[in-house]
């Protein structure tokens, strides 16, 4: 394991947590166009897994994507510093915009400057939606496509079953049921 | 002990709080406010507001400053561990189990098994983020800055971390 690639590895998560407006998930799709298509630090299929691991465990998804995509690229150590790495400036940006500035009026220029971002990270989430969408058709065939996006659809919107459970069950689902010939993943 | 506690209030709130943000707050809130009293409600409320316009995960920049107010750097720091510390060791050992067998053909075919899931989650996601832009800054405006973001990011190809800073300016002088 490089430096120069630890140090890649930092700047490129450092980069996604700064830009990601509007809550913990905004980091996915600038983790993504990041890491996997700019760096190309770790594969699609990585990203894929451990955003689908990230979820079905308790606790902020931006850590999660942060340490996982740190320990493929760089062990241990990544796992550390590409935490760091998401953590650390906003965590920053907290205390020391609390601690300067007192009244709470000041901050009507960083709520409203939020406020435009959220539709930049809409239409970045949508268009991710839509990849991971061209990919399942990918890989899956037409009736297992359909049966599984319903099945996922219905108990989240209908259901509101938690996506950690769709997923675990996914999960579970891919390890116990038996392989057929000609089943293998391209 | 200080320390003990802000590392338990925050390692607590995160593991029983599935479901990022929102599940986590009011879990926060009860032990912050009301339990600890390290914060009157007011000033909790308004930590929150800021934090919520701030990037990265809400969970753990209010660990963060609840612990820089109640022990400094320190207590900053034990209380984001606490925050992300046990989910983080759970992460690490799926992913070590996983990547041990990733030449099993189980394994291999677990990405393709829960892409339809993903591809919902996303879509759950970009709904969630339309109706919060909606709630701020309603229909117009929303439709309007998603399709300027598209066209600029998905047509022109410009860099989306410099369309960001575009919307943080232009919503920043609009919607301040």
């Amino acid at each position: 394991m490089d430096q120069k690639k630890q140090w890649q590895l930092f700047l490129s998560i450092f980069k996604a947590g700064f830009f990601a407006f509007g809550g913990g998930p905004a980091i996915i799709p600038f983790l993504q166009k990041e890491v996997v298509e700019r760096k190309k630090l770790v594969t699609e299929e990585e990203f894929t897994t451990g955003l689908s691991l990230a979820n079905t465990l308790p606790g902020p998804i931006a850590t999660k994507m942060g340490g996982y995509i740190g320990y493929r690229v760089g062990g241990v150590f990544g796992l550390i510093s590409a935490t760091v790495a998401t953590v650390l400036p906003s965590a920053f940006l907290m205390i020391f915009l609390l601690t300067t500035l007192n009244k709470y009026t000041k901050f009507d220029f960083v709520q409203g400057m939020t406020k435009g971002v959220l539709p930049v990270v809409t239409v970045m989430m949508f268009v991710m939606m839509l990849d991971f969408f061209k990919k399942s058709k990918k890989k899956l065939s037409v009736s297992t496509l359909v049966i599984l996006l319903s099945a996922s659809g219905i108990a989240l919107f209908l259901f509101h079953v938690h996506p950690g459970i769709i997923i675990s069950v996914l999960l579970l689902l891919a390890l116990l049921l038996p392989v057929k010939k000609g089943d293998n993943v391209q | 002990m200080i320390y003990w506690q802000l590392f338990l209030v925050f390692a607590y709130s995160n593991l029983i709080g599935f479901g990022g943000g929102p599940a986590i707050i009011p879990i926060i809130h009860h032990d912050v406010v009301e339990k600890y009293e390290w914060m009157s409600d007011q000033h909790f409320s308004e930590s929150l507001a800021l934090g919520n316009a701030l990037p990265g995960p809400i969970a753990t920049k209010m660990a963060a400053y609840v612990g820089y107010e109640q022990a400094g750097i320190i207590g900053a720091t034990v209380a984001v561990i606490g925050a992300i510390g046990p989910t983080m060791l759970m992460m690490f050992l799926l992913v070590s189990i996983i990547m041990k067998y990733k030449h099993h053909t189980r394994v291999q075919r677990l990405t393709a098994f829960v892409l339809p899931a993903v591809t919902i989650l996303m879509l759950q996601l970009t709904w969630q983020f339309f109706s919060s832009s909606y709630e701020g800054i309603g229909l117009f405006w929303t439709i309007g800055f998603c399709m300027a973001s598209y066209v600029m990011m998905e047509i022109w190809k410009v860099q989306p971390m410099i369309v960001i800073v575009l919307a943080l300016l232009a919503g920043g002088f609009l919607f301040a």
